[in-house]
């Protein structure tokens, strides 16, 4: 594979228009680049034979609502050479009102879940995705619980339960909750 | 009056299996649409173990988090430990000692064995045999003794720390190791005896289930699965971590990626799994089983916590808030062997103690997101025998 400084002009020039930057943090290098393009970033080294990354190790998202960042959702998608053995990681940013970018489901069959999976918990579309259900959560279930401004202990799921009262010898138990 | 063929009904009909079903060992829902014994489709729904991991790994802090990830893959929770401090331990670009490196080797190997003996002997109760299972549990038990040994817990071990382990191995442990060692053989054959050539396990295994190496790597398959599928590829072996490159062993491949080649796959394992054991214990070097306690990484014993002002100061230092173990800004992934594939946690951090996300890439998840791809022309019975195969932990799926 390429080195960074040649990897760098070489995406800068096809993807000018969402091309980031390519950081290297402990010998993983993770392309940044804008959500919209992110279906022929991911084919390009798919398909270019000077990258032949066959394989998608991983798709998740990371919410950068209290971080420095360029926008606040990040889809990360973790690719693998399985012949070279090398490894590279592409951060697509995506905006926070109506957070959507295209489905990788065209290129690996395992982006289906995945991806079923970012949309449950981040509340990120995925267009062209065949059949984008939530996969963790109840289907009725409204909101998105990894995103960073949904609390640890949930919204209202306790008191959405009933309470059920015990009798103690000839009394009924206090409702505890309510007090 | 006879009832002739035009008058059966022949429609297709809906069988809901699970997520309550002795066959699933976990809470998970197939929905199958049926054409009399076949399956025409089938839709798999998961998501009742959700029980929010990742939202609580935003909340506690690195060494916390390491009993959560016990209950992710329960059948081997030293992997998972394992996997998550190589990750913390990759952030804060720390390198322990060779000793811990060799022991989470050995700890691995035999974590692999004891859940490979309980896939196969699962899977063997689900179809109709029920003596691998018990003659599989009674080795699976001495492992576990052996986990007692070394840090008291059987399940729920947490035996990693970021920059070390919890303890160091007691001296009783090698004997009794190599003990088991020597009796582990003896249980493969036995495995290998009662199934590999039974006419029955043969029938209902063989050419069930099967995934081409395309489709594995296009579904996401590794580890075992996608070995038997004839995917090259051994994290082990291609990607070391954990001195894994001064180990020899084999890397096992089969060819159909049916039911019958996974089942072959992880009992040769195991025997290579042994092997790898018994180079750990002849090579096991001596020194320290932590990082540098200056490093302020490791909490220092607790004597000289309690005995000496400055063990004090040092417990302190790293128990405060917003002191100790805070990686800087960055992220790591660390992709790890684990029984069922590949493990790794992807771990951002902010500079804080808490990791800002925590992911896991689960094994069980994308394995298992190939099912209705091997279930395409299976019988209902067959069900039963590929979802045994995948080993899926709803542990892990769902997390």
């Amino acid at each position: 594979m390429l080195p960074k400084d040649q990897l760098t002009v070489v995406i800068k020039e096809k993807f000018p228009d969402s091309f980031l930057e390519i950081t290297d943090f402990r010998d993983m290098l993770t392309i940044h680049i804008r959500g919209e393009q992110v279906l022929d970033l991911l084919r390009t080294l798919k398909t270019d034979p000077r990258f032949a990354f066959n394989f998608l190790a991983d798709i998740t998202a990371v919410d950068h609502l209290e971080m420095d960042a360029p926008a606040r959702f990040a889809v990360v998608y973790h690719l693998l050479n399985q012949h070279e053995v090398r490894r590279i990681v592409v951060r697509a940013w995506v905006d926070e009102e109506h957070p959507s970018l295209p489905s990788v489901y065209p290129l690996w069959k395992t982006a289906d879940w995945q991806e079923r999976e970012v949309y449950d918990l981040f509340g990120i579309e995925f267009t062209g995705h065949p059949d984008l259900r939530r996969i963790m959560t109840p289907d009725d279930f409204q909101h998105h619980p990894l995103r960073k401004d949904y609390p640890l202990q949930g919204r209202g799921e306790r008191s959405n339960f009933p309470v059920v009262k015990r009798r103690i010898g000839s009394k009924w138990q206090e409702d505890k909750s309510v007090q | 009056m006879t009832l002739e063929a035009k008058d059966l009904s022949t429609e297709k009909l809906v069988l809901n299996f699970g997520p309550s079903h002795p066959a699933t060992h976990g809470t998970l829902r197939v929905i199958m649409e049926i054409d009399g014994e076949r399956v025409t489709k089938v839709t798999p729904e998961i998501g009742f173990l959700h029980c929010g991991f990742e939202k609580l790994g935003e909340h506690l802090d690195y060494n916390q988090y390491i009993t959560v990830t016990d209950r992710m893959n329960y059948l081997s929770p030293m992997c998972n430990n394992f996997a998550f401090v190589l990750a913390a331990e990759k952030l804060l670009d720390l390198e322990v000692p060779k000793r811990a490196q060799y022991i989470r080797v050995l700890m691995c190997e035999l974590s692999r064995i004891a859940d490979h003996l309980l896939q196969i002997g699962m899977q063997a109760v689900d179809i109709g045999a029920f003596t691998v299972f018990l003659y599989g549990f009674r080795l699976r038990e001495r492992i576990y003794d052996l986990f007692e040994l070394a840090y008291g817990a059987r399940l729920t071990t947490s035996y990693a720390r970021v920059g070390g382990l919890m303890r160091d191995l007691p001296d009783s442990f090698m004997p009794a190791a190599l003990d088991l060692l020597d009796m582990a053989p003896g249980t493969f054959k036995e495995i290998d005896g009662l199934l590999t050539h039974n006419r029955i396990w043969l029938d209902r295994t063989r050419g069930i289930g099967p995934v081409g190496p395309e489709d594995a790597i296009s579904y996401g398959l590794t580890g075992p699965i996608a070995r038997a599928s004839g995917v090259d590829y051994d994290l082990r072996t291609k990607e070391p971590y954990s001195s894994y490159e001064d180990f020899d062993f084999d890397v096992i491949i089969g060819s159909n990626g049916d039911v019958y080649d996974r089942y072959l796959v992880r009992l040769y394992e195991m025997r290579e799994s042994l092997k790898i054991c018994r180079q750990v214990l002849e090579k096991m070097p001596g020194g320290p089983v932590n990082v540098d306690a200056d490093s302020k990484y490791i909490l220092p014993p607790r004597e000289e916590m309690f005995g000496s002002i400055e063990g004090l100061i040092h417990h302190f230092m790293i128990t405060m808030e917003n002191q100790g173990l805070t990686p800087p800004v960055g992220e790591a992934y660390v992709p790890t062997e684990s029984p069922n594939g590949e493990l790794g946690f992807f771990i951002v951090s902010d500079g804080g103690r808490e990791p800002y996300r925590v992911r896991t890439r689960p094994p069980s998840l994308i394995n298992y997101s190939a099912f209705p791809v091997m279930m395409e022309n299976m019988m209902v019975s067959d069900t039963v025998a590929i979802l045994g195969s995948l080993n899926v932990i709803a542990g892990e799926l769902d997390r």
